[in-house]
């Protein structure tokens, strides 16, 4: 089981906590973590990836171990942290306020 | 008795105002949604007790949800809003070519007859329909490919069909306005579109009369009158008799012909409402007074309408979504304000009283009269 953290947004629209554990069976990447996120919760399939280009949405970022991991191809594999679950895979929205 | 829904959809969440039919006491539940913006939210016609509502967010997207008791209780349904084919361009502000992209939905209109079918119009400026009750939505594409599709032009708030009004009495026939394309009519349950802009003047177009290319801001009709429609343009109050084939101006004496909301009384074909709005760029009300303007005769003649709101230091603005009718037998008339307020009138405009006033900004109000 992985961990994944959301935003507070993404909490109250998929009715979980802060995180959420999740099984990926095969490499863990950016893209597998959020291909079984949206397939444990349905509800957030097109709030963090586009629809239709599967792009990351410009205001979300994705952290893993500290690293930003954005910018990398999604299927890079995830620090083993991550993939054993003593780390959890960030999903960060972008700060607002002022 | 009969009761009043009256559903808000703000920046920061949903809210539901319900009252009985005196509409003097309100119960307010919410905010639905806390957090995100809810463009519209509306009730099937068909089954009171299903709403949709658009919600949305810059940085999570289009999500779309579904009550069926009311709004006690909400589930998330279909947000993959996918155009047909290879979107095209439209023209963007500076007038180069620009990709078709959706950004969210603005105006939910559900079937008259089936709770479970439901259109929605979009930014860029598209129909989408549902048949399951919003699991899954497919564009209509007659519109977006109309001819003129790729010469329209984003208004200040984007390039969005945010109007879509059916009309009871001819099968098939709807009608949809975008920003800044105009106003269109289908006769074929939204499979092809027809411009209809005949006699929109627009000064602030290179061609004031062009086919496309008006700011159309809101088109409103009465249900037993589907040729007759009202349209608050950019500036200019206009009306048809002949389903859009032809409009004439109808602002006759308003302060101001600048607005964005329109609606009809719900028993009085020809008695329609505005809220006129100083521009172009401030968007609020003349001299910081906040008036209802009536005309019961279809325009040109006007009241202003005050009792009960602001006439000193007011300057909110009325989106254009954010006007309804009840269908009580004194109708009320409904309408938000940017600056959180909800009006109420149980009087036709006679009077006013605030329902709540300090919501976040109103985007959309939409009523519904219960048994």
């Amino acid at each position: 089981m992985i961990r994944v953290e959301l935003p507070a947004q993404l909490q109250t629209l998929a009715h979980v906590g802060r995180e959420v554990e999740i099984q990926i069976d095969g490499v863990v990447t950016p893209r597998s973590s959020i291909d079984a996120l949206e397939a444990r919760y349905p509800m957030l399939r097109g709030t963090i990836r586009d629809h239709i280009t599967q792009q990351r949405r410009p205001y979300l970022r994705f952290f893993a171990c500290e690293q930003d991991v954005s910018m990398e191809s999604p299927d890079i594999p995830l620090p083993d942290a991550v993939v054993l679950g003593r780390e959890p895979f960030l999903v960060i929205g972008a700060m607002s306020g002022g | 008795m009969s009761r009043v829904r009256v559903l808000a959809g703000t920046r920061k969440g949903a809210f539901i105002l319900s009252a009985d039919g005196k509409r003097d006491k309100w119960d307010v539940s919410g905010p639905h949604f806390a957090g995100w913006e809810i463009y519209h939210f509306k009730g099937s016609p068909a089954d009171p007790n299903r709403l949709y509502a658009s919600q949305t967010s810059a940085w999570f997207g289009q999500v779309l949800q579904r009550s069926n008791d009311g709004g006690k209780t909400w589930e998330t349904v279909g947000n993959n809003f996918a155009y047909e084919g290879t979107p095209g361009t439209h023209l963007w502000y500076d007038g180069t070519p620009h990709p078709w992209e959706f950004k969210r939905v603005w105006h939910l209109e559900p079937s008259l007859k089936d709770p479970d079918t439901v259109l929605a119009g979009v930014e860029d400026a598209a129909l989408f329909r549902s048949t399951d009750g919003g699991q899954t939505w497919n564009e209509r594409t007659g519109l977006r490919r109309h001819a003129s599709a790729s010469n329209w032009a984003p208004g200040a708030g984007g390039m969005a069909l945010h109007t879509i009004l059916l009309d009871q009495k001819t099968p098939g026939r709807m009608f949809g306005a975008i920003s800044a394309a105009g106003a269109f009519r289908s006769d074929d349950d939204g499979a092809t579109w027809k411009p209809i802009n005949k006699g929109l003047v627009s000064s602030q177009i290179p061609n004031p009369t062009a086919e496309v290319g008006h700011c159309v801001h809101r088109i409103a009709m009465h249900p037993s009158r589907p040729n007759t429609l009202f349209m608050q343009k950019h500036w200019d109050v206009m009306r048809t008799h002949d389903a859009g084939e032809s409009w004439e101006e109808v602002s006759g004496n308003l302060p101001t012909d600048f607005g964005f909301v329109i609606d009809v009384h719900a028993h009085e074909p020809n008695t329609v409402y505005v809220v006129p709005i100083k521009s172009d760029s401030e968007h609020y009300p003349l001299d910081g007074k906040l008036a209802v303007y009536r005309s019961r005769s279809g325009g040109n003649d006007w009241q202003p309408l005050t009792k009960g709101l602001p006439q000193a230091n007011c300057y909110v603005n009325i989106l254009r979504d954010a006007m309804a009718v009840d269908s009580l037998n004194s109708c009320g008339i409904y309408f938000g304000t940017t600056g959180g307020q909800v009006y109420a009138s149980a009087d036709a405009g006679d009077s006013w009283t605030t329902i709540v006033h300090d919501l976040p900004p109103v985007l959309s109000v939409e009523v519904q009269t219960l048994p």
